[in-house]
Formats: structure tokens, sequence, C-alpha cells
């Protein structure tokens, strides 16, 4: 069963003669484990389908199904979009979006706790993932008192925080310098293949895309996916 | 897991700046409230020294406090003996500005005889008034001291004993001296206005004085003993019986028709709710104004902190938060804001109220109140910035 799958995925901004096309028929299904890259010249649309399967924009028209469930049907269909959010997928973001108030343990907490994990279940899956993504000194420092890369780090683990099926990634290099940038994709990568979800990455850095499963290229809105090598 | 918590913590410095500039504010909230107590207390502290539980004055009056009020000093003595009055007193009051030690120098006088209703109550130093003539008692905040003589009118007096916090509903210290001495001060007449009286009289009976000289001289030593007698007082206190009815005895000696009885409970509702009721409700306004005017300042402060906020909070909700999360991040921070608020405030308030001119009266009951207000107000001026939270598309946590 595919973590995500999407077909005759359909965007519009506005209506008549100023309606702007976001996304076109796009369709593509995202098997566990996939590394997916979503390429595309800026304005392309492409950061438009990632929150258009992240269940956060309302597409026009198509359909959309999260671990086999319909949740999208040329309407909002299924369980609370929130929930799905919170539960399967997990998002990484061009900045990091850390809680700057919060600590890098805290900062994984904070998905955790949305998610009814507290107490020493939390308190482990905390140690582990940032463990994992070999941050665990940094656990008690505030997101301003460490590196870019590291910040990217902990948002990947926050974004791992409830073992998502799905993990949606917004230019998660695009802040960093190249080399933090491949670190970083060495994580997506890793955490792909170890962990089981399928990873989804909106990037406009085609150095980035290597060793990756998919790519699809967006173009005037429309999406066409092709494996990785014949991209490159 | 407390977001306002970890985020006051990690913004402690300007929190806690912002709580200093908003209790600066809630302390004059607190001080308004304890001027407003202050002056109700003081307003009644000589009143309530006078421990009478009736007040004859005179006709159609509500003196002495809220009015003028003359009656012959010697009613007191019909009064005595009217069934269920233990004991009956007369009294006066008059207000006085004199120079002492080279600086003006307010005084409420009180005139009583020593002993009697209407004194001081217990000293906070030295001794009651022993002699009939020239001895006083002076409240603390008049700043004389036990053996100090102060000029008044055409005597010297010496201060004996001191009292605390008795004032007059004006704030002005009470000075307790004899009914003797408080009626001469007050009635007496300068040499002058007598010499005046005496003329004026004479020229009245000069037709009279050509008739019968021997009547007219009678005459005019009547007229003349009536006008300059100082034998009058402001009111006469009563103390009734035990288990004796105010308004029966009350009844009895408005039954004569000369003079208005005032309970003590009349009384009390006089000083407190006309005496000073424009000054309470000029504080009443007053603190309502600093509280909407705290009520706009933490909306503005907690809207602002939620602006800087906006892409925290899409990040919240793009993870799948509830909007309860953000509700309670919001709302949590304007009631710490509050509480902070209230503690400098508090603060401040203890550690100046003695400072004040006037009686800065702080009861905990108008803290637990006022500290219910804040609370109040924090809420409602959070809803401002949990509106814009609420209305935050999750969509901007994307993007540069």
């Amino acid at each position: 069963m595919p973590a995500v799958r999407f077909d005759g995925l359909t965007k519009i901004y506005g209506s008549g003669d100023t309606a702007v096309v976001g996304i076109q028929d796009a369709a593509m299904s995202v098997e566990r484990g996939e590394l997916v890259a979503i390429i595309g010249p800026s304005g392309s649309g492409k950061s438009t389908l990632l929150t258009t399967i992240g269940l956060v924009t309302e597409p026009t028209a198509g359909r959309i199904e999260i671990d086999g469930e319909a949740v999208y049907d040329g309407r909002w269909v299924g369980p609370d979009r929130k929930l799905i959010r919170r539960r399967k997928i997990g998002f990484i973001f061009q900045h990091h979006n850390l809680i700057p108030f919060l600590t890098v343990a805290e900062n994984v907490q904070v998905a955790l706790d949305i998610n009814g994990v507290r107490g020493r279940a939390a308190a482990a899956r905390i140690r582990d993932l940032l463990g994992y993504l070999q941050i665990d000194h940094r656990a008690a420092s505030y997101p301003a008192r460490i590196s870019g890369g590291e910040r990217q780090r902990v948002a990947i683990a926050r974004a791992l925080a409830n073992d998502p099926l799905l993990i949606l990634a917004d230019e998660p290099t695009a802040s960093l310098d190249t080399e933090r940038g491949k670190s970083v994709m060495e994580h997506l990568r890793r955490l792909a293949r170890e962990r089981g979800s399928a990873v989804i990455v909106v990037t406009h850095d085609e150095r980035m895309i290597a060793g990756f499963d998919r790519v699809g290229r967006v173009q005037d809105g429309r999406l066409l996916v092709s494996p990785a090598a014949a991209a490159a | 897991m407390n977001l306002a918590i970890r985020d006051i913590r990690y913004n402690l410095g300007r929190f806690l700046l912002t709580g200093l500039g908003l209790g600066l504010l809630i302390a004059v909230v607190m001080s308004m409230a304890g001027i407003y107590r202050g002056l109700v207390i003081e307003a009644t502290t000589i009143f309530n020294a006078a421990g009478a539980d009736l007040w004859v004055v005179q006709k159609d009056t509500r003196g002495p406090f809220a009015e003028s009020s003359r009656i012959p000093e010697d009613l007191y003595r019909t009064l005595a003996v009217i069934p269920g009055v233990a004991a009956a007193a007369p009294v006066s009051y008059q207000n006085l500005q004199v120079e002492h030690a080279g600086r003006p120098l307010r005084l409420y006088v009180v005139g009583h005889r020593p002993g009697g209703l209407g004194g001081h109550g217990p000293l906070a130093s030295g001794r009651p008034i022993g002699q009939k003539r020239y001895e006083a008692v002076a409240d603390e905040s008049a700043g004389l001291l036990i053996g100090e003589s102060l000029e008044l009118g055409r005597n010297r007096y010496t201060v004996v004993g001191l009292t605390r916090q008795m004032v007059s509903s004006g704030g002005d210290p009470a000075l307790f001296v004899s009914l003797v001495d408080a009626q001469e001060l007050q009635f007496k007449k300068s040499n002058e206005a007598l010499r005046n009286d005496r003329e004026r009289i004479e020229a009245s009976l000069r037709d009279l004085t050509r008739r019968a000289p021997a009547v007219a001289r009678q005459v005019t030593a009547t007229v003349e003993a009536i006008t300059q007698s100082t034998h009058i007082a402001n009111a006469v206190l009563i103390r009734l019986e035990p288990g004796a009815d105010p308004r029966d005895a009350a009844g009895r000696i408005e039954a004569w028709k000369h003079h208005t009885v005032l309970t003590a409970a009349e009384q009390e509702q006089i000083l407190t709710r006309f005496v000073i009721e424009k000054a309470r409700r000029q504080l009443g306004l007053f603190t309502a104004i600093l509280l909407v005017i705290s009520t706009v300042i933490v909306a503005l402060i907690i809207y602002t902190l939620t602006i800087d906020k906006i892409r925290e909070i899409a990040t919240l909700k793009l993870i799948g938060a509830p909007g309860l999360v953000v509700v309670k991040l919001i709302m949590q921070q304007s009631l710490a804001l509050g509480a902070i608020a209230f503690a400098v405030g508090g603060l401040l308030i203890h550690s100046l109220y003695d400072r004040f001119p006037r009686r800065v009266v702080l009861l905990p009951a108008d803290h637990l109140a006022l500290l219910a207000i804040v609370a109040g107000i924090c809420v409602l001026a959070s809803l401002l910035g949990i509106r814009r939270a609420l209305a935050v598309d999750p969509i901007q946590a994307l993007g540069g």
C-alpha cells in the first residue's frame, strides 16, 4: 500500500480572468521507504504540490490517499486533517522553523506532546531521535546557539517524532552551505531506508538529488515523474 | 508541555520589564483602592472615637460633619434625663489653619468634655487632657511633639498627648481640646467685633435710652450677654443604656420639634456616602479608567507578542497542534504578565503606602478582588491576540 497516492490533483488560485494554475492534473504514488525529489524552477508549483499533499492547501480537484485512506476526493473527506498531519506526516522546512524559546529536546518534545506522547515514552523517543541524528549533545541548547546544519537535523528529529508515514521537506537545504546540505540529504536518505518513511523533498538544487529513487519535475504546474537516473 | 512558561523563561528579561511597566500601573490602581478605603476610614475615625449612639443636631440639618449645626450647650442636661439615655455630652468641631514653626498647619479642632463622649479614645503616647483650659491632644500627623506649645486664637496650648491616625474627613489632623477652649476658638468674638456689637445695640436702643435709661442699660446688658455667649455646641452626643432602642429615644427627642436626631448608622452613612461621595466617585472613575488603560496595554503587548510568534504558531498548526495549544500559549502568557504586574504592583505599593500624605489602607479583600479583575483583564486582553493567532494560516510556516 503506498504511503501517499494522488491523482488528477489540481490547484487553481482565483477564478475567471485572474485564475492562476498552481498544479494541474498531477498524479503520483509514493511507497514507504521511497525517496522522491520534486524539482522545478521558482514559481513552477512545487511548493503548492507539497502543501496540497501535506493537507494544508485545499486542492481544486483530484484525489489524495494517505496510507490507503482517501482524504480528498473532490472535497475533504475522511478523518480530521490536523490529526493526519499530527500522526502520519512530518514536515521539514526551508528555515528549520524551530521554536526559538524551546531547547533542542523540547522542540522534538512539542511534536510528541501534541500527539499525546508524554513522560518516559517521550523522553526515550527524544533520546533515540537525537542520538540517531547525532545531536544528543545539544539537547539542552537553544536553536540560536547551534549551527545551521544542527538546526536542520533538529527539524528532522521533530519531523520524525511521531514516526510518520510520510515526510515532506520544503527546500531543506536552501539555507545551508553545500556540505551541510549534502549532510541533511544524507540523513533524509537514511531515514527513508532505515525507518521506512516515504520522503518527498522539494528542491530547486538538482545537485542535491543524487541517490533519490525518483524525481518529479514540475513545469508550469504539470508534474512529470521519472526515475532518478533518467532525471539526472 | 507548557509553551507559555518556556517562552517566558527564554524571554525573561523582556517579560519582567513589561511586567514591571504594567506593575506600575497596577500599583496606581492598588493605591486608588487604598486611598478610597483610607478616605472612608478617615471620614469615620472621629465619628467612631466619639462612641455615640445618637447625634442631636440643629433642626433640619445633617450636622455637624456634613453641614453647619449650632445648638445650645446646656441642651445636654435636658437630654441626659430622657429615659434610655445613659450619657449626653456637647461637642464642637472646627477646621482651623494656624501658623506654627513658620509653616501653615491645618487642624480639625474637636472640643469635648474631657473624659466624656466625643473624645479621642486610646492615645499613642502622652496623657489625656488633665486641666480645664489650654491643654491639647494632637494627632501624630500634625507633627507636634508632647510638651510643644501651640498658639491658637488668643491663647497658647500645650500638647500633652498624641493620637494615631485621628483625622477629619478632609485628612486634617485632629486636635482635641476642652469644650470651653473650643467654644472660645469658634465663637468668641474679637475686641473690635465686640465694640461694634455694643455700638449697634446702643444705636438700636437710642430711643429707649432717652426715655428709660435704666431699662435701656438692662436691655443692653442682656442683649450683649446673649450675643457674646460662647455656650454653643455643634452637636450633643448621646450614649444609650444597654438594650435601649435608638429609634425610640430619637423619637422622644424629635417630638420636641426643636432638633434633629441622627442615629449612629445615619451619621455614618452621611459621612461615607455624602461627605466623601464626590471624592469616592472621582477615585472610582479614575480607577475604572486605569483598568481600561491596563486592558488596552495588556491587549497591545499580547498582540505584539503574538505577532512576533506568527511563524512559530504557523509551524505548530502545520504539525497538527490543536487550536487549544495556541490559545493556551497566548492566554497563559497574558495571565503570567498579569501575575508579574500584580506582584510588582503589590510590592511597590506595600513599600510606599505609608509615604502618602493621606492614609492608604490596603485590604487583602481588595487585593483579591483586584487580582480577579486583573485576571479578567488578561483573559479579555488576550482575545485580540488569540483571534489573530487562530487566523494564522499554517502555510505561513513554509517558504522564506
